[in-house]
C-alpha cells in the first residue's frame, strides 16, 4: 500500500514539486558550482567576463537562455514520444532561477551604460517576470476555480445574454424614461473591456449598476408601480450584477494569469537580441 | 375471389424492396405492401440530408437494386427509378392486419377489409414499429403527424408536440429555435417529469422555455382536436389552446405481437430475441420467411443481399450460397483440416458446448462476428493483464491457465467444449491469468458483441456462461491451490444478484454471515463514523467481501454499497466457513485480505480523532468521485484545479493528436473540492457506447482503452447512449498548415481545433460524414495521453479508479 500511495503520489506533484524538486536540486549544484569558482579561481586582474571562468558562465548562461526559450516551441508542438511538458515547466523554472546567479557572477559585477548591461537588464526583466508569473500560477488557480463553481466561460456569458433577453422583455411596458435606464444595462455594460478593467475587474459607468440605482430610486421615489413590473426589473438587474461579478471576477483572474507573458514574451525576444550584440561586439572587439 | 400471388413481401425497406426487385425479375407473381405512402419509411424518416453509409465494405451486394453510399434523398430517389424500372407491384398506404392460413395458401388480411391469396409471404417490416396514435378525438386530423422532417418547414404556427421522450423534446426545440419562424411551441407531457429523456435534451429544454421561446404543459394530455385548437386535460382543469399543427411523438409499439400472431416462434422471451429461422430465412410457419432488421440483420446491405437470396430459395434454388460466404470461407483459410465453411459451422457447433443450440442461419452470423484460430503446442493465446473482452471456445484440444502470477509452471487444464476469457466478458476487467495451449487446438474467439447476442439467444449458452463464470470467479478470487471440485457446495449455494445502483448488500451492524463476489460493477465500503457515512475503500469488480463478520462471528462492520448497477454472487456463509474449515490456506489467505482492510479502516479511525476535517473531505471527494461514474471507469481524467492554469494546452494537444478534432472539454464536468472530472471518457467497464452501434465498430482495445473505428456509420447511437455526454459527432477538419508557418507567418489557425468557420471555409469537399470521435486514450502513440503529457503544471492526471479511491486520496485530502 505504501508504494502504491508513493506511485500515486507522483502523479498528483506540480509542476514545482516534480519528481521530488529534481530540477530545484540541479539548480542549486549549478549555481554552487558557479559560485566556487567563481571564489575559488584566483583570476587576474579581477573576475570579469573575458576570463576563463567568465566565459564557461557566459557559455553555459547563453545556452540556458536559448533552451529556455525553447518552452514555447515545446508547448505546441504536439509530438509522439514519451516527454512530460510538466517537467519541461519545471526544468524552465528552476533553471531560469539559476540563471540570477550564474550570469550575475558572469558579469564579474561590472555594470555600465552598454549592450552588454542591456542585455543583462532585459535577462533580469524575463527573469522577475517569470517569478511574478510562478507566483501567479501557484496562487491564481484556486481563485479561479473556486470563482466559476462548475460553470464554463460560455455559460457565464450566456447566462448574461439570458438575463438581457429577460430584461428586454420586462422592459417593454415601461414608460420610455425607465426603458431608458434598462436600455443603460443593455447597451452600455461589458464583461471584458480595456486592459484596466480587466486586470482589476473594476469597471467605473458600469451600465447595469447604473440601471439598477436609477430604477431603484424609481422604486424609493414611490412611482406607480402596474404589475410589480419595477420590482421584476429589479430583480433582474441585480442577478445580473451578481453574473458580472462572477464574470469578471473569471475574466481578470484569467487575464492576471496571462497578463505576466506580455512581458516576459517580448523580453525574451529582446533579450535574445541583446544577446547576440552582446556576444557579437565580445568577440569583434577581442 | 381476391387477387392471388406466388410471393406477397411485406414491408418496403431495402430487404422487401430488394426481394421484389429479384421477384419481379425472375417473373414470379408478387407484390410489394407498404403501409405509408413511400418506400423505405425508416430511411425516408431520416433527417434531411443525413449520409447513409454502405457498411459492412467488405460484404458484396447482390441485389437488382442499386445501392452505394451517400445522401438520404439520393438514396432513396434511386430506389424509387429502381422499383419503377424492374416492375414491381407495389401496393402503398396498405397496412396488413394479419395473416392466416398455411404454405401454398396464405391470406393476408389488409386495412381496409380487403384480403389478398399467396403461397408465400416474406415479412421485411423491421424493427421500428408502428408509431402510437392519437386516440382522443380528432385525432386522425390531417395536420396530426408522426415525425418531423425539417423543423425550419414551418413559420407563422401554433404548433404542439405531445410526448416527453428525446424524439419529442428534439423536435420542439427545434421549432423554437429560430425566432424568425415566429412558431408557438407547446410541449406537452403526460407526468410531472422528464424520466425518459435524455438530461442534456431536458436542460436544453428547461433553457428555451427560461427563454421564453416555448412553452411546457406537465400532467396533461389532448382530449379534443378541432381545427385551430386543441384541447387539453391539465392538472387545474380544461384548457383550449390555440393549435394549427400537433406532432406525436408517443413512442412505438414494436412488431414482435403481430408476427408472434402469424405463429413465428421467437428464440427466447427475451426482448431482444430474433425469430427463429431455418437457413433460408423460413420461419417456424412454413412459407412464411422473415428477413432484414427484424430477422437480427440491421445494416442495409445485408437486408438488401437478403432480399436477393430469399427470392431464390423461394424460386427452388436452394444450392445458393449466401453472399456472406467469402467472408466465411476467408476467415477459415489456413485452418487445418481442410473443411468446407458449412462442415466448419458443424464441427464448432457440435464440439463447443455453448454453441450447441444455434441454427445453422445463427451459426453463420455468429461466426461473423468471431474468429477461429489454430494454436501450436505452447503458444500463448493471452497474457494475464491483457485488456480484452471477448470469449474463448475451445473446438479442439485443451489450453493451460496459469493460476499464479510469479510462477508459469502452476497450471490448470481447460477441455475442450468449455471456454475461457469470460471473466473479462462479464466484468469488464483484464485478463485475470495466463492461457497457453496445452497441445495443438483449435480456439473460436468471440466478440464481446457476438458473445452478448449468443446469452440473449440461446438460454442455454446463458446457463453455461453463468455456471462457469461463478466457478472460475471464486477459483480466482480465492486462489490457494483450491479446485474446481473444492467448490461444489459453493457453487451450488450461489445466487447472481443484480444490484441497483445506491442499494447496500451489507448494511453495518447488521447480522449476517453470506459473502458477496462482485461480478460486475463495482462497490464502496462505508462505515458510520462520529454519526456520518465515512467513504473507507472501493471494490472493483472481481473482489469479494463480507467474510469478515463471518471469521470473526461478529456484526457486519460495515456497509457495503453498489457504485453503479452491478451483479453481485451471494454464497451461502454456512457452505463458505465449511469450505474454510477444510481449507486452511484459505482461511489463512481470508485473514490476511482481512488484516490489510483492518488496518485501513483503524488507519481511517485513528485520523479521524487527529484531524476530522481531512477525513471528511477524503469521504466527501470520494463520494463525488463514485457519483461522477468514477466507479464503472477503468481510466479517468481528472484536473487538479489548484494547479489548473486554464491554458487549454490539453485540449489543443488532443486536437493535435487526433486528425484536429479534441475529445475533451477541460472546463465542462463537475467540481468538487477543486478536483474536476471534465468532460471526457472514463472507458466504462461496461460501455454504454457499446450498446447499439449498428457496424459494431467499438472495441476496447489492447490498453484498455474503448475505441470507435473507421467503420462508424455516424448514427449517433452512441452519443446518445453515452450517459456522461462524452461522444460528439463531427467532421475532420481540413489539414492545418505546419506549425513553423504559423509562428513565422501566421498561417492557418494555429495549435488546436480550428474554429468551425476556418474549417468551413477550408473545407475541400462539402460531404464529409460525420461520425463519432471520442478519446482513444492516444492508443498507439508512444507516451501515453497527449492531455496529460502537454500539462505544463501537471493539473491533468490520468488514474484508475482503484488506485485513486484509495489512501492516495487522503494524502491528498491531507496536503
Amino acid at each position: 500500500m505504501a508504494s502504491r500511495a508513493a506511485n500515486r503520489g507522483a502523479l498528483h506533484e506540480g509542476f514545482l514539486r516534480h519528481n521530488g524538486f529534481r530540477w530545484l536540486k540541479i539548480a542549486s549544484v549549478l549555481c554552487i558550482t558557479a559560485l566556487a569558482a567563481y571564489l575559488l579561481v584566483d583570476a587576474e586582474p579581477r573576475p570579469n567576463g573575458g576570463t576563463a571562468v567568465g566565459y564557461a558562465l557566459g557559455t553555459i548562461g547563453a545556452l540556458l537562455i536559448l533552451w529556455l526559450t525553447m518552452l514555447g516551441l515545446r508547448k505546441r508542438v504536439i509530438s509522439r514520444g514519451r516527454y512530460s511538458l510538466k517537467a519541461w515547466t519545471s526544468a524552465h523554472v528552476y533553471l531560469g532561477l539559476s540563471l540570477i546567479t550564474i550570469v550575475t557572477l558572469h558579469t564579474g559585477f561590472q555594470l555600465g551604460w552598454n549592450v552588454h548591461t542591456l542585455a543583462y537588464a532585459l535577462m533580469m526583466i524575463v527573469v522577475l517576470s517569470g517569478i511574478w508569473g510562478v507566483i501567479a500560477y501557484g496562487t491564481l488557480p484556486r481563485t479561479l476555480s473556486a470563482n466559476r463553481g462548475e460553470a464554463t466561460q460560455g455559460q457565464m456569458l450566456e447566462g448574461l445574454r439570458l438575463l438581457d433577453r429577460q430584461l428586454h422583455d420586462a422592459a417593454q411596458p415601461l414608460l420610455p424614461r425607465q426603458s431608458e435606464m434598462v436600455r443603460e444595462s443593455l447597451e452600455n455594460c461589458s464583461v471584458g473591456g480595456g486592459l484596466y478593467a480587466r486586470l482589476t475587474g473594476r469597471h467605473r459607468r458600469c451600465g447595469n449598476a447604473r440601471a439598477l440605482t436609477a430604477v431603484k430610486a424609481e422604486l424609493r421615489a414611490g412611482r406607480p408601480d402596474p404589475g410589480q413590473r419595477l420590482s421584476l426589473i429589479v430583480s433582474l438587474l441585480e442577478r445580473k450584477e451578481a453574473a458580472l461579478g462572477q464574470a469578471r471576477r473569471h475574466i481578470r483572474t484569467r487575464a492576471l494569469l496571462e497578463v505576466w507573458l506580455y512581458i516576459h514574451v517580448p523580453a525574451t525576444f529582446a533579450l535574445i537580441a541583446a544577446l547576440t550584440a552582446h556576444i557579437v561586439s565580445v568577440f569583434y572587439y577581442w | 375471389m381476391s387477387e392471388s400471388f406466388r410471393v406477397a413481401i411485406i414491408g418496403s425497406g431495402p430487404a422487401g424492396l430488394s426481394a421484389a426487385a429479384h421477384a419481379a425479375k425472375l417473373g414470379l407473381r408478387h407484390v410489394l405492401i407498404e403501409k405509408t405512402d413511400h418506400l423505405s419509411d425508416t430511411i425516408f424518416r431520416y433527417q434531411r440530408g443525413k449520409h447513409v453509409m454502405a457498411t459492412p465494405s467488405q460484404l458484396v451486394l447482390r441485389s437488382d437494386v442499386a445501392f452505394d453510399a451517400g445522401k438520404r434523398e439520393a438514396v432513396l430517389g434511386r430506389w424509387d427509378e429502381d422499383a419503377r424500372s424492374a416492375g414491381v407491384n407495389l401496393l402503398l398506404n396498405t397496412e396488413v392486419k394479419a395473416i392466416a392460413g398455411a404454405a401454398g395458401a396464405f391470406t393476408l388480411t389488409l386495412s381496409g377489409g380487403k384480403t389478398i391469396q399467396a403461397e408465400t409471404v416474406v415479412l421485411a417490416i423491421g424493427t421500428q414499429g408502428n408509431p402510437n396514435t392519437m386516440r382522443c378525438e380528432g385525432g386522425n386530423s390531417p395536420w396530426v403527424q408522426y415525425s418531423l422532417d425539417d423543423p425550419a418547414e414551418y413559420v407563422d404556427e401554433h404548433i404542439i408536440v405531445i410526448g416527453a421522450g428525446d424524439a419529442g423534446i428534439e423536435n420542439a426545440i427545434g421549432l423554437a429555435a429560430d425566432p424568425e419562424q415566429r412558431n408557438t411551441v407547446t410541449i406537452l407531457n403526460r407526468s410531472a417529469d422528464f424520466a425518459r429523456a435524455k438530461d442534456a435534451n431536458v436542460k436544453g429544454l428547461n433553457a428555451a422555455r427560461d427563454a421564453g421561446r416555448l412553452s411546457i404543459l406537465l400532467e396533461s394530455s389532448p382530449t379534443k382536436i378541432e381545427p385551430g385548437f386543441m384541447t387539453v386535460e391539465t392538472r387545474d382543469g380544461e384548457a383550449r389552446l390555440p393549435c394549427n399543427r400537433v406532432i406525436a411523438r408517443m413512442g412505438s409499439s414494436p412488431p414482435r405481437k403481430f408476427i408472434e400472431s402469424c405463429g413465428v416462434q421467437f428464440s427466447s422471451d427475451d426482448r431482444e430475441a430474433f425469430p427463429t429461422l431455418s437457413p433460408t430465412f423460413e420461419s417456424t410457419t412454413p412459407g412464411l420467411y422473415v428477413i432484414g432488421a427484424l430477422a437480427g440483420y440491421p445494416l442495409i446491405k445485408h437486408c438488401m443481399n437478403q432480399g436477393y437470396d430469399v427470392i431464390e430459395f423461394i424460386a427452388g434454388n436452394i444450392a445458393l450460397k449466401p453472399a456472406d460466404e467469402p467472408i466465411l470461407e476467408k476467415k477459415l483459410t489456413g485452418l487445418p483440416g481442410r473443411r468446407s465453411v458449412a462442415e466448419w459451422l458443424d464441427f464448432l457447433r457440435e464440439r463447443v458446448e455453448i454453441l450447441n443450440d444455434l441454427s445453422p442461419l445463427q451459426m453463420r452470423e455468429f461466426l461473423l462476428d468471431s474468429d477461429v484460430r489454430a494454436y501450436a503446442r505452447g503458444e500463448v493465446v493471452f497474457q494475464r493483464n491483457d485488456a480484452g473482452s471477448s470469449l474463448f471456445g475451445i473446438a479442439a484440444g485443451s489450453v493451460l491457465v496459469e493460476v499464479s502470477a510469479t510462477d508459469p509452471s502452476i497450471t490448470v487444464p481447460i477441455a475442450q467444449g468449455s471456454i475461457f476469457g469470460e471473466v473479462g466478458l462479464i466484468s469488464g476487467r483484464r485478463r485475470g491469468a495466463t492461457i497457453r495451449a496445452a497441445e495443438d487446438c483449435i480456439l473460436v474467439e468471440v466478440s464481446r458483441l457476438a458473445a452478448l447476442k449468443l446469452m440473449a439467444s440461446v438460454p442455454a449458452a446463458k446457463r453455461a456462461i453463468n455456471r462457469i463464470t461463478t466457478e472460475r470467479l471464486l477459483l480466482q478470487m480465492f486462489g490457494s491451490g483450491l479446485r474446481k471440485e473444492d467448490l461444489g457446495p459453493l457453487v451450488a449455494s450461489a445466487e447472481v444478484m443484480t444490484v441497483r445502483k445506491g442499494d447496500c448488500i451489507i448494511k453495518e451492524g447488521e447480522e449476517g454471515s453470506d459473502i458477496f463476489a462482485i461480478r460486475s460493477g463495482s462497490m464502496v465500503i462505508e462505515k458510520l463514523i462520529g454519526g456520518k457515512p465515512v467513504f473507507l475503500s472501493y471494490l472493483p469488480a472481481g473482489s469479494y467481501v463480507g467474510e469478515m463478520a463471518l471469521i470473526d462471528n461478529s456484526r457486519r462492520t460495515a456497509t457495503v454499497r453498489a457504485a453503479i448497477k452491478s451483479d453481485v454472487i451471494k454464497l451461502d456463509g454456512n457452505a463458505f466457513r465449511w469450505l474454510l474449515s477444510v481449507q486452511p490456506e484459505l482461511l489463512a489467505k481470508a485473514k490476511r485480505d482481512m488484516a490489510a482492510r483492518r488496518d485501513l479502516n483503524g488507519f481511517i479511525e485513528s485520523k479521524k480523532d487527529s484531524f476530522g476535517g481531512v477525513i471528511d473531505l477524503y469521504s466527501s471527494v470520494a463520494t463525488f468521485l463514485v457519483e461522477q461514474g468514477v466507479g464503472e471507469a477503468t481510466d479517468v481524467l481528472l484536473i487538479d484545479e489548484t494547479l489548473c492554469v486554464g491554458c487549454d494546452n490539453c485540449e489543443k494537444a488532443c486536437a493535435d493528436s487526433h486528425d484536429g478534432l479534441s475529445r475533451l472539454d477541460r472546463e465542462a464536468g463537475r467540481t468538487y473540492a477543486h478536483l474536476h472530472v471534465p468532460t471526457s471518457c472514463r472507458h466504462c467497464e461496461h460501455p454504454h457506447c457499446m450498446a447499439d452501434c449498428p457496424p459494431n465498430a467499438i472495441h476496447r482495445g489492447p490498453d484498455g482503452e474503448v475505441f470507435i473505428d473507421d467503420s462508424c456509420i455516424g448514427c449517433g447511437n452512441c452519443e446518445r447512449n453515452c450517459p456522461y455526454g462524452v461522444i460528439r459527432m463531427d467532421k475532420v477538419p481540413p489539414k492545418k498548415p505546419s506549425l513553423l508557418s504559423w509562428l513565422t507567418l501566421g498561417l492557418g489557425p494555429g495549435p488546436g481545433e480550428p474554429s468551425k468557420a476556418w474549417s468551413y471555409k477550408h473545407a475541400k469537399s462539402a460531404e464529409a460524414p460525420k461520425k463519432a470521435i471520442k478519446c482513444d486514450m492516444c492508443a498507439g502513440q508512444s507516451g501515453g495521453p497527449a492531455c496529460v503529457r502537454a500539462c505544463p503544471t501537471g493539473a491533468a492526471i490520468r488514474v484508475s479508479p482503484e488506485d485513486f479511491l484509495s489512501i492516495a486520496l487522503l494524502d491528498r485530502s491531507g496536503g
